[in-house]
């Protein structure tokens, strides 16, 4: 039923990017309506009759892989959720499969935000996705939500050298002091790994800015698409590693699953969406072929007139 | 309003009340809150619609919808900076009392009455809301003014100005994991393979000259005429790749979001997708 | 005194942040400037929604066209506003988190700001479709590269690049599509990008110095009466 309803999905797209095509030698422009139409074929055929492709990890995502893989036992790792809504179908997968990969590794991970809205879907992932597949996790044993703070690149100045300062209790208003996670954890420089998840600002870049460069510390990136391209400038100098959009989510879970058995079964939003992503880049490109016929042959026609 | 307006809003809440139903229904089994469950998501699903109506025209739909994002999202903002900063960070260095009452841990400390600067400070931005004491809420404005541009100015210094120079300068012989042996061992290895020297060293040779030209071309002190004019002309077609690159990126952005929200609406909602 | 005292703030918290980097014993005073700017910021985040609140209440007053959405944007403002301060179903009590899972304010994040505002993002994944049909033209050869390098990107960031050319040999695997948009990402891309980031540092660093010695001071706004 599915290969069936793929089958005519495509059919249905293709005919009509030929149809379209043939128009456009005529050069009759395409309403926008059409094109929205295509667009919502092109996405929602694929997820209601999923395909999904095998994914490599690239150097780049390995980067941050490998990291994770190669630190020893009881590591801190900050991962920090600083996205928004907006935000979570990209990041979103790449979060949860790098906290489950720390957690599966025995690391001591500090989850924190910039973003108010960060904490709430930090609060929901954990919730939902990454600890019900760790029921022997403990929280301040093995994992701390610290939360939000208002203030952006204010809380990293502050956190780079004295974290109590900026938060002194976690988000249930327990004192760090008294939260095994935190024994020994200072300030961002005794953190052995930081993962900056998001793309807008405060983010990623801030994380470099103010924590990276002047403390020293492996950063890793799991970022927007949008973003992504802007950021390979501090890449490998500065930063270990980018997941850059839904395509890093995928390599990185495919990874995850390759080298860890238990995640073999696990939900991997980034691989399922890889679908959806293939068939509307290909409807994209269509169109800027067929709008570029249609500039051509109109241009022709105004010459001939 | 017009009677079509009346009409549709009587179709979409008829929709609105099935879907509910339909979907407090499925969720019956292994769900005690299965009514209120089916609200929520019948909800969610009825604003992700209306906001997607604003593809067709622009129509009280979507205005509702719109409307209801700037209040709860306002609030949520203010309401998340109470608890976490004001709470959690003013109060406890203010008042033993007060945190008891809010069951947050007393920090005590013998600067803590210089946090009733900032208080001062936030009261004086709130006076912008008045329309005569509004140019008082400049002095707090100034503080903020002030520590963003403090702050930025060595980071931006040192990470996106000295350190991007320091990592321009690569290997022009050789690149990447291959170390210059001589022009003998680069021809006898020529290939044109992703992992191969000839393309490492391409590459360094793109970033170092890339950047050099794309700052040549945003350097618009001396006219783009003669060498300077070519190396300009270089900058521009680097970041005609780089447009081009982000368009790439933006585009899978833009349809993941899209992914998210079909998902969303075919899984949770519909019950089409497990 | 309207203006003399900001510009004065500005120079006096811009300079002690610059120096506190550089002089150690400064540092403790430089983080607790931080933290009165976090804490200032969040009654900026209080300035807005009493602005939000005023703005929608004039409308309401004077009846101005679609008066009665404000209406809407009231009701949600307050509701999200009671059941956070208040923490309403929040099952740990005052001291646990206001974004706990089951609370009333958390559900409402989940339920209705999220859809709202992850749909407004996805209506972008159409205009974006429809910008590229119309905007997208190879005019010129600056334009044809810039395509070039979109359509190499959008082919290699999905499995279609590899299938597209997983016939090219491996001594002239540069050539398939998915390694050539690694390689654009990793080389022109990386170039452009640190051109860019360059300038703007360097802008950035110069208006600093400019707003804290006062030569910039439109933040201050204008003088009225």
């Amino acid at each position: 039923m599915a290969d069936l309803g793929i089958i005519v999905s495509l059919v249905i797209i293709f005919g009509g990017l030929v149809a379209l095509f043939v128009r456009s030698i005529q050069a009759r422009e395409v309403d926008r309506r059409i094109i929205f139409l295509f667009i919502f074929i092109a996405v929602a055929a694929p997820i209601l009759f999923p395909f999904t492709f095998s994914e490599t990890a690239t150097e780049v995502v390995k980067g941050v892989f490998d990291k994770i893989e190669s630190l020893p036992e009881g590591s801190k790792v900050l991962i920090s959720f600083d996205f928004d809504p907006a935000m979570a179908p990209e990041v979103q997968p790449m979060a949860n499969a790098i906290s489950r990969h720390s957690l599966e590794k025995g690391h001591k991970i500090i989850f924190m935000s910039l973003w108010a809205t960060g904490q709430a879907l930090l609060t929901h992932s954990l919730a939902n996705y990454i600890l019900p597949g760790f029921p022997e996790k403990q929280d301040g044993i093995d994992y701390v939500n610290i939360g939000y703070k208002a203030g952006n690149e204010g809380v990293l100045n502050v956190i780079i050298t004295d974290f109590r300062k900026m938060f002194p209790t976690d988000v249930n208003s327990v004192l760090l002091d008294s939260i095994e996670v935190f024994n020994g954890v200072n300030s961002a420089k005794d953190v052995d790994l930081v993962i900056a998840i998001g793309g807008g600002k405060p983010g990623p870049k801030e994380w470099v800015l103010f924590i990276g460069d002047p403390g020293n510390i492996p950063i890793g990136f799991g970022v927007a698409a949008v973003v992504a391209p802007q950021l390979y400038p501090y890449y490998p100098a500065q930063v270990i590693g980018i997941l850059g959009g839904v395509k890093g989510a995928a390599e990185y879970e495919s990874e995850l699953q390759k080298t860890h058995p238990r995640f073999r079964d696990m939900d991997t939003p980034g691989l399922r969406m890889m679908g959806p992503q293939t068939l509307a880049h290909v409807v994209i490109l269509s169109f800027i072929v067929i709008g570029n016929v249609v500039f051509f042959r109109s241009r022709r026609r105004e010459k001939k007139a | 309003m017009k009677r079509t307006t009346y009409i549709m809003m009587a179709v979409v809440f008829g929709l609105f009340v099935l879907s509910w139903i339909y979907k407090g229904i499925s969720l019956q089994s292994n769900n005690d809150h299965y009514i209120l469950d089916g609200f929520l998501v019948t909800f969610s699903a009825f604003l992700t619609l209306a906001v997607l109506s604003f593809l067709y025209t622009d129509n009280p739909f979507y205005k509702f919808a719109e409307h209801l994002f700037v209040g709860v999202s306002a609030a949520f903002w203010m309401c998340l900076g109470f608890w976490t900063t004001i709470v959690q960070n003013l109060i406890p260095r203010l008042s033993e009392g007060v945190s008891g009452f809010f069951k947050v841990p007393y920090l005590p400390g013998p600067y803590n009455f210089f946090f009733f600067i900032p208080v001062i400070l936030g009261i004086m931005l709130l006076m912008r809301l008045s329309p005569k004491g509004g140019w008082i809420s400049r002095w707090p404005l100034a503080w903020i003014i002030g520590t963003t541009a403090g702050l930025n100015f060595i980071r931006y210094l040192r990470s996106d100005f000295i350190k991007q120079i320091s990592s321009t300068f690569v290997p022009l012989l050789g690149g990447g994991q291959h170390e210059w042996q001589g022009i003998g061992h680069f021809f006898s290895n020529f290939d044109l393979s992703a992992s191969g020297q000839f393309v490492a060293l391409v590459a360094n040779w793109v970033i170092f000259l890339g950047v050099f030209c794309g700052l040549v071309y945003f350097f618009f002190s001396k006219e783009h005429t003669g060498t300077f004019g070519r190396a300009s002309r270089v900058g521009i077609w680097i970041l005609m790749i780089t447009f081009g690159a982000s368009f790439g990126y933006t585009v899978m952005g833009r349809i993941s979001l899209l992914v998210g929200r079909i998902t969303f609406l075919f899984r949770d909602w519909l019950g089409l997708v497990s | 005194m309207k203006r003399q005292v900001p510009l004065l703030i500005t120079f006096f918290v811009g300079t002690l942040l610059i120096f506190s980097v550089f002089i150690p014993p400064m540092e403790n005073v430089g983080e607790n400037f931080t933290l009165f700017f976090d804490i200032i910021a969040v009654f900026a985040f209080f300035l807005g929604g009493g602005n939000l609140v005023r703005v929608h209440v004039n409308k309401l007053r004077r009846q101005k066209k679609d008066w009665a959405f404000s209406i809407v944007t009231l009701v949600g403002f307050f509701f999200m506003l009671i059941v956070g301060l208040f923490k309403i179903g929040n099952a740990g009590g005052i001291a646990a988190s206001v974004t706990a899972e089951g609370s009333v304010f958390q559900t409402t994040f989940v339920s209705v700001l999220t859809p709202l505002q992850s749909t407004m993002y996805a209506l972008l994944a159409f205009f974006v479709a429809s910008a590229s049909y119309r905007a997208f033209r190879a005019k010129n050869s600056e334009a044809t590269l810039l395509l070039v390098a979109a359509f190499i990107i959008l082919l290699g960031r999905t499995p279609l690049g590899l299938m597209l050319t997983s016939w090219v040999p491996d001594s002239f695997s540069i050539l398939q599509i998915p390694n050539l948009a690694i390689w654009i990402m990793n080389s022109p891309n990386l170039a452009g990008q640190r051109a860019i980031i360059i300038g703007i540092g360097l802008g950035v660093v110069s208006m600093s110095l400019r707003l804290i010695l006062g030569v910039e001071r439109t933040y201050l706004g204008e003088d009225r009466g």
